[in-house]
């Protein structure tokens, strides 16, 4: 119990952290975004500094001319009332609606990715754990190497250029075309999944291989444990030695790897989102970095941040009920 | 020397991990040596633009007249450079923090551990993209350092576990026993003992970094400061709509393919050095 109460503190403490130092990176930097956003305003727009102020308290949620520690407190209430600022790229726009409405596209994309990846990575690498030295392991390990090593960018940039520029098979950018009216009807969701086609496929396209080279190698040294020997002295049919005595033994150190990506999720298809344009989590992220947008910039990082530090925790809470092994700690 | 000749041979014998090494080495010759070779033309040449491959060019020309052959070996100086460059520097902060970590433990062990964690928790590509907005990394060393400072936490978690088993072997003991000091004992018996797992870590971080830097580049998140793979892929993009006419195949597909042919034969290499040092993997 008290190591539970532990990681949450510890998890509380992280989030605190994360959140004061882009605090700081935005408020102390030299030529931080408020200073020089007070600046242009002042100089540029010919604004009287009260003004300037007040517009820039309202993109941020404090006011740049208080005494740092009041900034600082007003800072973390405005996040605790969920108020992340205004976006500056999307005038008028409060971060928080932004973000709510990326986060499910980018689930939507990356959680389906991770899921095929991953049933592909456990089916694939099991099977070629079980053909250790054959040639279809061998071909099969290459090809994952290969597939892995190659970055994600890459094959989006081919299959974008291939597939929707010279084929015009699949759409290049966007979620959802023009012609659709977003809302649940068949039309609409018949093209999402069309567009979400060519993402999905760069996702898993580089990161099945490490799934299943992962689980070949867990796979393997499970083979080689004595309960396994029992079970087949013991006249268990191999079948079921496969998938209720290997299989899912194998599986659960990549459980954790698992319960980790999804956390990283939000974060994880940055480069994909950006190059489809998709708007997601990781668009949104990259594009504010390219137009300078602070506060939204600030509200992707914390959101994709605060995901990972939930599933870490997570990961250790569950992992030794999944595994009662290692509950002595 | 003869270690050398020896783990020379050893990758002779296995065949992927040769073919890796000598295209990792046609690299490091096309960046250290090539620029010599083939001067770089930056001014444009409007009349020469969009030529398909040809005698005079190699590889065609780009939407500028210039020759695509020439960026192509310039804009790999500075891919490797700070691929290597970086991995040189994670690899020494996890060193410094790993070792002692595991090899002094008690409260040095803890306080080096939750350093690590915090850094380990914190989503790195997300937080490289956040930085490249604060900071201008324009020059390879602050690229190199933006980038080790998202990638040591997890290698300096595997060297300090390494230094915990090691520590307790027998030969470390009676290097102990026979009155060395620690930091006799840390340099020439427990780093000697690591350093093929070091140098798989490097090479792996090597291909961390060239992964997370050309798609820095691409995307446009970083201040274009020099010819780069990256910058290459970003024009044919957004300069040469390489995406929408054919005129610029070349241009597209020769970063790409120089790209994806640096990390494929890194990660073949290593992983075979892998399986060569860790026998384990083998069965």
């Amino acid at each position: 119990m008290s190591w539970i109460l532990k990681r949450i503190i510890t998890a509380i403490f992280m989030v605190w952290l994360v959140t004061t130092i882009i605090f700081f990176l935005i408020r102390l930097m030299p030529g931080n975004p408020m200073d020089y956003m007070l600046m242009q305003l002042i100089s540029m727009r010919s604004m009287s500094v009260e003004d300037a102020t007040k517009l820039v308290q309202s993109y941020f949620g404090f006011n740049p001319k208080e005494p740092l520690l009041v900034q600082y407190i007003n800072y973390f209430k405005g996040l605790l009332s969920g108020n992340l600022g205004q976006s500056i790229l999307f005038p008028g726009t409060p971060v928080g609606q932004l973000l709510g409405q990326s986060v499910p596209w980018t689930v939507f994309v990356v959680g389906i990715s991770l899921i095929i990846s991953f049933a592909l990575g456990i089916y694939l690498g099991t099977s070629i754990a079980y053909a250790r030295g054959s040639k279809f392991d061998n071909i099969l390990s290459l090809f994952g190497s290969i597939t892995n090593s190659i970055p994600n960018y890459i094959i989006a940039i081919l299959l974008i250029y291939v597939l929707g520029g010279l084929l015009h098979i699949f759409p290049m950018r966007g979620a959802y075309g023009t012609s659709v009216t977003p809302g649940f009807n068949l039309e609409f969701i018949l093209d999402v999944i069309y567009h979400s086609i060519l993402p999905i496929s760069s996702y898993v396209i580089t990161s099945f291989g490490g799934w299943m080279l992962s689980m070949k190698g867990s796979t393997t040294s499970v083979l080689g444990e004595d309960y396994i020997m029992a079970a087949k002295a013991k006249g268990i049919p191999t079948k079921k030695i496969k998938n209720s005595y290997v299989r899912r033994n194998a599986i659960l150190p990549l459980f954790t790897n698992l319960t980790l990506s999804i956390g990283f999720m939000l974060g994880g298809a940055l480069f994909i989102e950006t190059m489809f344009s998709y708007p997601g989590v990781g668009y949104y992220l990259s594009t504010s970095v390219s137009g300078r947008d602070y506060p939204l910039m600030q509200g992707c990082f914390l959101l994709i941040t605060v995901a990972v530090i939930l599933a870490n925790l997570i990961t250790d809470l569950t992992y030794s009920k999944l595994d009662p092994r290692i509950r002595i700690r | 020397m003869e270690t050398l000749l020896r783990s020379f041979s050893i990758i002779y014998k296995n065949k992927t991990a040769f073919v890796g090494f000598i295209i990792l080495l046609l690299f490091i010759f096309m960046a250290t040596i090539g620029p010599m070779l083939v001067p770089l033309e930056t001014s444009a040449h409007p009349e020469e633009m969009f030529q398909p491959p040809s005698i005079k060019h190699i590889l065609g020309t780009d939407y500028a007249g210039r020759d695509i052959f020439d960026e192509i070996i310039h804009g790999s100086r500075s891919v490797l450079i700070v691929g290597a460059l970086s991995a040189l520097i994670s690899v020494s902060i996890s060193v410094l923090i790993g070792i002692p970590s595991g090899f002094i433990g008690g409260f040095t062990d803890w306080i080096l551990m939750r350093i690590t964690d915090i850094f380990l928790t914190i989503p790195s590509l997300p937080l490289l993209v956040v930085l490249a907005a604060f900071i201008r990394i324009g020059n390879p060393l602050i690229m190199s350092l933006v980038l080790s400072l998202t990638s040591w936490p997890g290698l300096a978690r595997a060297i300090r576990s390494q230094s915990l088993s090691l520590r307790e072997r027998d030969f470390i003991e009676a290097a102990r026993v026979s009155g060395l000091s620690s930091m006799r004992i840390v340099f020439s018996e427990l780093l000697p003992n690591m350093a093929s797992y070091i140098a798989i870590s490097a090479i792996f971080a090597i291909t961390q970094a060239v992964y997370a830097q050309v798609g820095l580049f691409f995307l446009g998140l970083a201040p274009f400061t020099s010819i780069n793979w990256g910058v290459m892929l970003n024009f044919a993009v957004s300069q040469a709509g390489a995406l929408y006419s054919s005129r610029s195949v070349s241009y597209l597909l020769s970063p790409i393919v120089c790209i994806s042919l640096l990390q494929i034969s890194s990660v073949l290499f290593v992983r075979a050095l892998e399986e060569i040092f860790n026998p384990r993997l083998q069965r």
